[in-house]
């Protein structure tokens, strides 16, 4: 089977919790560790930091993160790969220097950048989401082109102990890694494919190993307060098992793997990122020992031609107000007070989303038959504006249910806010010129 | 008889822009037969009606036990500017697990 490289995920969303990653780092024998922390829209939002602060627009844990995880990778000789660079990588490896040096570390970082495509994007390109022109959706302030393999490559042959990224496919977080250290071919489809999925496996960080999981008394997961974070075990081939550090809490098993591999899949035929299409359909999971899985049978065809672009831009505000009823009748009182404010701002608003909470909150109405009736339910209403002024009034409105709403409303709540809107477009390969600078403590 | 696909299968829910990916796993692989007849494009779009306005699409993974849904129109205009509290539609999941066949 050859020599295998292990990889750990230590973070798969900006928020996540801190200390999975340490705890790999310190006891997952690991070769490399990715950190997964750039949704669709959390680069849109670091890119309006950077507008006010060209210092900034790098992740706001990084610090936190870096200044505990440094320490154990060089002790440890484990490579970390991460998106945590978001709008600004070059800053973001400057500060990783700095609390190097304050650490007494010597630590080189390679900042990947290239990604930031704002000003290449043609204002009459179609948005993909709804073929209408991108100069008619709101105004655009950001455009990351999701990068791959082929542009971090650069980057891990540096041998920085740290490779810091912008805009990557998730994935490509593992698979840059692991064709890196057995030499694949940018073009080796099913290798980059069986790559592909342990990276889209991991990528999630707890999302493998119980977290978004659990249903208690039918999917049980032990120990959910301190989940532990999953690595692979991946030969030359591609092929993987799939574990976490003994010890930790959570589970990992058919199941688990199973609602990984396919979560926000759109084409199980043709999962497309910026390194391969990838096909899940022959993927086979088994488990082969406690908390180990192997995972086999990923297939690939060439790459695509065109790079997706994430496109960030003002889409307005978006107001909010909350109350609650509680006891016989809630519901008709909770449906009375909707109305009120629904009257009371007519004429204001395109859409005006009067929700029950405990009712129709989630998914409009109850899924199923049987008695659904609640003790207690909470209104909300929500809407959208240009304007923050009128946007606010939606929280006025549902704040003076207080005194002029039916019996018994309580803990009323206001929110607005600016709301950030993500649409995506294609953008020729060849049009992304990608750099690789590194920095030294 | 009917039951709960709750009964059969786990789900788990994603999105992508405006579209929502719902995975639904049988417990048991020898119910993925019963699954991949009953839970067919058309019974989940009547399901769902009113909350996916779009097209359902349907992939079979007879080697996981699964059948992936990816609707379409689903979540609001889209995550990141829908009204919804559950913008994402993660609760989603929970929602095709209502769903009742006959057995």
């Amino acid at each position: 089977m050859g020599k295998k490289v292990r990889i750990g995920c230590g973070a798969g969303f900006q928020g996540d919790r801190l200390e999975p990653a340490l705890i790999l780092a310190e006891h997952g024998k690991l070769n490399y560790l990715m950190l997964e922390c750039l949704a669709e829209r959390t680069i849109a939002l670091a890119q309006l930091r950077r507008l006010n602060d060209p210092k900034a627009g790098y992740d706001t844990l990084l610090e936190r993160r870096l200044t505990g995880l440094l320490p154990l990778l060089k002790k440890n000789g484990v490579r970390l790969v991460t998106n945590m660079g978001a709008a600004n990588p070059l800053a973001g490896a400057e500060r990783i220097v700095e609390i190097a040096r304050k650490l007494g570390l010597k630590v080189r970082v390679a900042a990947l950048t290239g990604d930031d495509v704002l000003d290449q994007l043609d204002p009459q390109q179609k948005v993909l989401e709804t073929g209408e022109p991108l100069s008619g959706i709101g105004p655009l302030f950001s455009a990351n082109a999701y990068l791959g393999v082929e542009e971090m490559l650069p980057a891990m042959e540096s041998g920085a102990d740290v490779v810091l990224t912008g805009r990557v496919a998730d994935p490509s977080l593992a698979l840059a890694p692991l064709a890196h250290h057995f030499g694949w071919a940018v073009d080796d489809a099913d290798r980059f494919a069986r790559g592909t999925v342990v990276g889209h496996l991991l990528e999630c960080g707890g999302q493998l190993t119980g977290g978004y999981y659990a249903d208690p008394g039918k999917k049980d997961v032990p120990g959910m307060a301190h989940l532990g974070f999953p690595f692979a075990d991946v030969d030359a081939e591609g092929n993987a098992t799939l574990s976490k550090v003994e010890g930790t809490g959570g589970v990992i098993n058919r199941m688990t793997a199973t609602e990984q591999l396919l979560y926000e899949v759109t084409d199980p035929n043709a999962y497309l990122t910026p390194d391969v299409s990838a096909d899940f359909t022959g993927v086979a999971i088994r488990e082969t020992g406690p908390d180990t899985i192997a995972v086999t049978g990923g297939r690939g065809r060439a790459r695509p031609e065109t790079l997706k672009v994430s496109v960030g831009y003002h889409a307005g505000y978006i107001g909010e107000g909350e109350i609650s009823y509680g006891g016989e009748n809630c519901v008709a009182r909770a449906q009375l007070a909707g109305e009120i404010v629904a009257e009371r701002l007519r004429g204001q608003f395109q859409e005006l989303r009067v929700d029950i909470l405990g009712v129709s909150g989630l998914h409009t109405r109850p899924m199923s038959d049987g008695n659904h009736n609640p003790y207690e339910v909470r209104l909300r209403v929500a809407g959208r504006s240009g304007d923050r002024a009128t946007a606010t009034l939606i929280g006025e409105e549902v704040e003076t249910l207080w005194c002029n709403g039916p019996a018994g409303g309580g803990g009323a709540r206001k929110d607005t806010r600016e709301q950030i809107g993500i649409v995506s477009c294609l953008l020729p390969r060849h049009r992304v010129k990608s750099q690789v600078t590194v920095f030294e403590s | 008889m009917k039951r709960k696909l709750y009964d059969l299968a786990h789900a788990r829910a994603g999105d992508k822009g405006n579209t929502t990916i719902l995975s639904l796993i049988a417990y048991k692989p020898e119910d993925f037969e019963l699954l991949r007849v009953r839970v067919t494009p058309e019974a989940v779009t009547q399901h769902f009606a009113g909350i996916i306005k779009g097209k359902v699409t349907r992939y079979e993974l007879p080697g996981l036990g699964a059948l992936q849904f990816v609707g379409e129109g689903a979540l609001g205009g889209g995550v990141t500017t829908s009204l919804a509290i559950d913008a994402h539609g993660k609760s989603l999941s929970a929602a095709l697990l209502e769903m009742e066949i006959e057995v």
